[in-house]
């Protein structure tokens, strides 16, 4: 059973005083499997955070089904095994991190005893236990992407869904995040996370899925894009300009492997 | 289910007294209160009233806009700041969302009454005026703002931070006018025109049921049973708009 699946998704919006529909999502599938990798990858606006919405039940499909752990994506249950750290995360910033993290692990109905010791590795897990009695106002970015991380960890989740992790972060915090990543994948967890950094999608994906203006062009596996055959960002640029398909084109949203 | 409603309320109540906004509103409704004792120099005989009177009026003027101002900042900033997306990718149903705010909000409001009571009270007592009838009006005062909430709640699922704040505060004014369209639809001559005045009588909170500050003031009998329909009212209106909050926010888009 995959962890996530999309089947034939379309999703559009209305502003506010238009009748004008504008598609976001036109026909998506995607299916992700347990305990693997993969990163999503797609152009400004392509609908990457869409689908991530769609995935945790924020927003509902306009047609086409969506389900967690098998089961319908807007049921409560299905997001209890369930990690997320949304795109530049605007955090409780009243709070210091020891409050946040406590805060969300109440959430999941954790103990007291339980929550202390959750709150302590989770903060040492992402090097911020020093800083956990500071509040979030005084964090710098990497930091708060570093304590959001934490809070999408908390109820140790069997998938984490990460929008944007990278972004905004120097060198150091990207490492830190892909080592974090890294770490997740060594548990045996499930990662689908969003990026524009292709030089990290290469480096800890398993599979990537490439968005174009809201359709799925590309699902390949990391081998089948790598070196020898062609570069992710040769992929990426050739499929965002609408080139002819590739070897590693997309077929119903599964992987093509070598 | 009330582990998570209690968390949220915890961590709204958390937000609420980290917010400058209170303080202020405080310090400004208890600066009123004392500013009672001034004003009520400048009358012959009616000190007594004067300091009543401009006490109850502060902390329903305050406490009203405790509820609309932080109410609504506390619901709106949520989803504008998108901090609610950490929360509902959680094993978290929408509706534990709207009451754990709400619970929140309204524990931030029972503080904050308190504190503006508490001494309101102090300066009554050291003046002799003290009179227990006063904390019945307080009480349905405190009732008033838990509506006002409830709605600021509702009008934040619905709507921007400015339009709810503008909706809510109108609907304390309409509230408190109700009485006249009551006396409307008795003068009015086309039969269409008195039902839609005794629809919108009965539809539109009656903010009248939780003021008996004239009663009170002057010395006059208040209803017996007062406190018993106010609570029974607040209890059945707050319910419907609460719940309506939860069904407008149970398929709200998120974006």
């Amino acid at each position: 059973m995959p962890i996530l699946e999309l089947l034939d998704v379309h999703k559009s919006y209305r502003s506010h005083l238009s009748i004008r529909k504008y598609w976001i999502l036109r026909g998506l599938s995607l299916s992700i499997a347990e305990g693997e990798v993969f990163g999503f990858i797609g152009t400004n606006g392509a609908g990457k955070t869409t689908t991530i919405k769609l995935a945790l039940g924020l927003i509902f499909p306009d047609t086409g089904v969506v389900r967690l752990f098998g089961e319908d994506a807007s049921k409560v249950e299905s997001r209890r095994r369930v990690g997320f750290l949304p795109e530049n995360p605007y955090l409780y910033d009243y709070l210091t991190g020891e409050e946040f993290l406590d805060f969300h692990a109440r959430l999941f109905g954790l103990g007291a005893a339980t929550r202390r010791r959750r709150v302590k590795d989770l903060l040492e897990r992402v090097g911020l236990a020093n800083r956990g009695d500071r509040q979030l106002r005084h964090y710098s970015k990497g930091m708060l992407q570093r304590i959001g991380l934490a809070q999408a960890l908390v109820n140790d989740p069997e998938f984490v869904v990460l929008d944007e992790p990278m972004s905004g972060l120097d060198p150091i915090g990207r490492r830190e995040v892909r080592d974090i990543i890294l770490d997740l994948k060594a548990r045996g967890r499930t990662v689908f996370f969003s990026t524009h950094i292709l030089s990290d999608t290469e480096m800890i994906c398993d599979r990537v899925g490439l968005l174009v203006k809201g359709s799925l062009k590309a699902v390949a596996t990391l081998v089948s894009v790598t070196p020898a055959r062609q570069s992710l960002e040769d992929l990426f640029i050739r499929e965002a300009r609408g080139a002819p398909p590739s070897p590693a084109r997309a077929d119903g949203g599964h992987a093509h492997s070598n | 289910m009330l582990t998570r409603i209690s968390a949220i309320a915890l961590n709204t109540f958390r937000e609420a007294i980290r917010h400058r906004i209170l303080y202020l509103l405080l310090i400004f409704a208890v600066a009123m209160i004392s500013f009672a004792q001034i004003l009520s120099l400048l009358t012959v005989g009616s000190e007594e009233k004067i300091i009543k009177d401009f006490g109850l009026a502060s902390i329903d003027v305050f406490g009203v806009l405790t509820a609309v101002f932080i109410g609504i900042g506390l619901v709106s900033r949520e989803i504008e700041k998108r901090t609610v997306y950490t929360l509902l990718a959680k094993p978290i149903h929408r509706f534990e969302f709207v009451l754990g705010k709400y619970a929140g909000l309204s524990l931030t409001l029972l503080v904050n009454t308190t504190v503006m009571t508490a001494w309101f009270f102090l300066v009554l007592l050291i003046k002799g005026m003290f009179d227990a009838r006063l904390g019945v009006a307080v009480l349905l005062l405190f009732f008033q703002f838990l509506l006002i909430t409830a709605l600021a709640v509702l009008f934040s699922c619905l709507s921007t931070p400015i339009l709810a704040s503008v909706m809510t505060l109108a609907l304390y004014v309409i509230g408190h006018l109700l009485w006249s369209l009551d006396l409307l639809s008795a003068r009015l001559s086309t039969e269409a025109g008195r039902i839609l005045c005794r629809a919108l009588y009965y539809v539109l909170p009656n903010l009248g049921n939780f003021d008996i500050k004239g009663e009170v003031v002057h010395g006059l009998t208040v209803a017996p049973g007062r406190l018993l329909w106010a609570t029974l009212y607040l209890l059945l209106y707050g319910s419907a708009v609460l719940w309506t909050a939860c069904a407008v926010f149970e398929r709200k888009e998120l974006q």
